[in-house]
């Protein structure tokens, strides 16, 4: 063999060893996330952990139900705020924005995703923390405090903002780039033959909007909402300050809460024991809950258009 | 109201909802920016750069070994992921381009990509710091390239893939043998895109705090040992953001405005380069 072969095979040898270590460090990091949830898993069993309501260091009993709402509910109030928003944000940017400006203004936007996760817990604890506090949560005490069976759910029951519907804003605010850009991506590829078809035929913008692009596009528009969902469930640092990290039964969306990831955050580096294992599978949880999401969110936003 | 009016009416309610929504998200990014720079400013100076921080409760001092351990650990991880992370691209997109292996694990690293930052932090502290009795630089380091690693994967495949395949064939008429071509020809060509997604990879891992509270962790002391723990500037706003000292917490403003400027500039500089290519 030449030399020229000989390299080249050991050229091909190499990318084919670091293209191998990607699958390598995926399986590795399930396998070893797996192996450290061993512990609490025997102990607690696999619903026993995921049904489990109580959290307490001196019983030593640790169940997974109180961080899963939390981290449902956060990120059912984010998409809740941020679809809406987003999807706003996308038909301005594919139908309204002059030519000229759409590019600065979609960068600008997406320069929100840039912002590292933690200026955002900061700027919610800071910032956005005492403003709900001191002008959102009296109106909403107010407004729907009284109403019958979920009223007590608005009631503010401890000072300072910082609580799950804080958390959940601030999470909002995280995701609403993503669900944009990839909302404008799907709205933009919308032949212009059907929405040109759409005015011919006398529709308005929103009516075309409103029947023509959005039926096309509304498949990769559900990916990117399932995708932005990922990407909620798994946020860290935004949420670990503002979510307050009470492990109790949730009496009012203005009470600090608990999810997963603030759990996590919050008691890994003191943890030892059945404890931090119980910490490893929620870690487990979230990973296979970001794999599910993504795999069906990235299936619906390729689908159509390849 | 006739229809047509009332049609006319719904459009412009909804065109003004459009124009609203978008206003609120940019309105977003200029709070937020705002508010970085404004507290950030008041403890921005010499000081920031070239003191270690002060005991707690104590005015002044500064960040010094933060942002030298942050620089240190992004600069480790992307010695490790950019090398590795431009050859499995190169192999998704030219050696193993029509095998069904390469297109699972470029789905997987496309996933990879999205892999919740803190399930990676304990990843790294069951494999890194556990069996070694400690936090430390090299686990921070370790667990910043596994969060670099699938974007170079991805902007590499996506970047080398696009170069046209007559380039290569060019080469190969002169007798290069196929790795030669790679170098030469197929890296040389997609140089500029790798590069900016080398920038943006950067940015990432300047900005992530999670992966990091469990692995290099923070050291209150001038320490860039990497088998010791290496203090960083994400982590360090954790930790004095929420402290009761008003000087620490002037000091995680300060590093929150460094590592914004920072990991914005990387992204800006990333964007126009793009652009630039686009234009030519």
């Amino acid at each position: 063999m030449s030399l020229d072969h000989r390299l080249n095979f050991v050229f091909k040898a190499l990318t084919f060893v670091a293209a191998l270590s990607i699958l390598g460090i995926v399986m590795g990091i399930l396998i070893v996330i797996l192996m450290e949830s061993i512990p609490a898993l025997d102990r607690f069993g696999v619903l026993g952990f995921l049904g489990g309501r109580d959290w307490n260091y001196s019983k030593e009993i640790y169940g997974a139900l109180r961080p899963l709402v939390g981290t449902a509910i956060s990120t059912g109030i984010a998409l809740l705020v941020a679809v809406p928003l987003s999807l706003g944000t996308a038909v301005f940017l594919t139908e309204i924005c002059p030519h000229r400006l759409r590019g600065a203004i979609g960068a600008a936007i997406e320069l929100l995703a840039a912002i590292p996760s933690i200026i955002y817990g900061m700027w919610g604890l800071f910032v956005l923390a005492p403003f709900l506090d001191e002008h959102f949560q009296p109106l909403a005490g107010k407004v729907l405090g009284s109403v019958p069976l979920i009223g007590g759910f608005f009631l503010t029951r401890s000072a300072g903002g910082v609580n799950l519907f804080t958390a959940s804003l601030v999470l909002a605010v995280m995701i609403i780039p993503f669900i944009t850009s990839i909302a404008r991506d799907a709205f933009s590829q919308v032949p212009d033959v059907l929405k040109e078809s759409s005015y011919a035929l006398g529709a308005t913008r929103w009516e075309t909007v409103k029947k023509v692009i959005s039926a096309s596009a509304a498949t990769a528009v559900g990916g990117g909402v399932i995708i932005a969902m990922g990407r909620a469930l798994g946020e860290t640092m935004a949420v670990a300050y503002v979510i307050g990290n009470r492990h109790a039964g949730l009496d009012s969306l203005f009470s600090p809460y608990t999810t997963i990831t603030s759990v996590i955050a919050n008691e890994f580096n003191e943890a030892g024991g059945i404890q931090l294992s119980s910490l490893f599978t929620l870690a487990l949880v979230l990973f296979i809950a970001n794999f599910v999401a993504l795999g069906i969110g990235r299936r619906l936003v390729k689908g159509k258009y390849q | 109201m006739s229809g047509i009016a009332k049609r006319k009416l719904s459009n412009s309610v909804a065109m003004g909802i459009s124009v609203l929504c978008a206003a609120i998200g940019l309105g977003l990014l200029f709070l937020i920016l705002y508010d970085v720079v404004r507290h950030g400013l008041s403890s921005f100076g010499w000081t920031l750069f070239a003191k270690d921080p002060a005991p707690p409760g104590m005015a002044g001092g500064g960040l010094r070994s933060a942002i030298l351990g942050q620089i240190l650990l992004t600069a480790a991880a992307l010695l490790a992921g950019v090398p590795t992370g431009v050859l499995a691209g190169t192999f998704l997109s030219e050696y193993g381009r029509s095998l069904k292996l390469s297109k699972i694990i470029s789905a997987v690293s496309d996933m990879a990509v999205s892999i919740p930052s803190i399930v990676t932090g304990a990843f790294v502290y069951a494999i890194l710091v556990k069996p070694f009795g400690g936090f430390n630089g090299w686990a921070g380091a370790a667990a910043l390239a596994i969060i670099v690693l699938p974007v170079i994967v991805r902007t590499t495949e996506s970047m080398t893939s696009m170069v046209p395949w007559s380039l290569r064939e060019a080469a190969f008429a002169l007798g290069a043998p196929y790795h030669r071509v790679i170098v030469g020809v197929v890296w040389r060509a997609a140089a500029g895109g790798i590069f900016t997604g080398v920038l943006l990879a950067a940015a990432r891992a300047a900005g992530e705090t999670a992966p990091l509270l469990f692995t290099s962790f923070n050291s209150g002391h001038f320490s860039l040992n990497m088998s010791r723990p290496v203090p960083s500037l994400t982590v360090t706003i954790y930790q004095y953001a929420a402290s009761p000292y008003e000087s620490w917490v002037a000091l995680a403003w300060g590093a929150a405005l460094a590592v914004t400027a920072a990991v914005l500039l990387l992204n800006v500089t990333g964007r126009v380069m793009i652009g630039l290519k686009q234009r030519r």
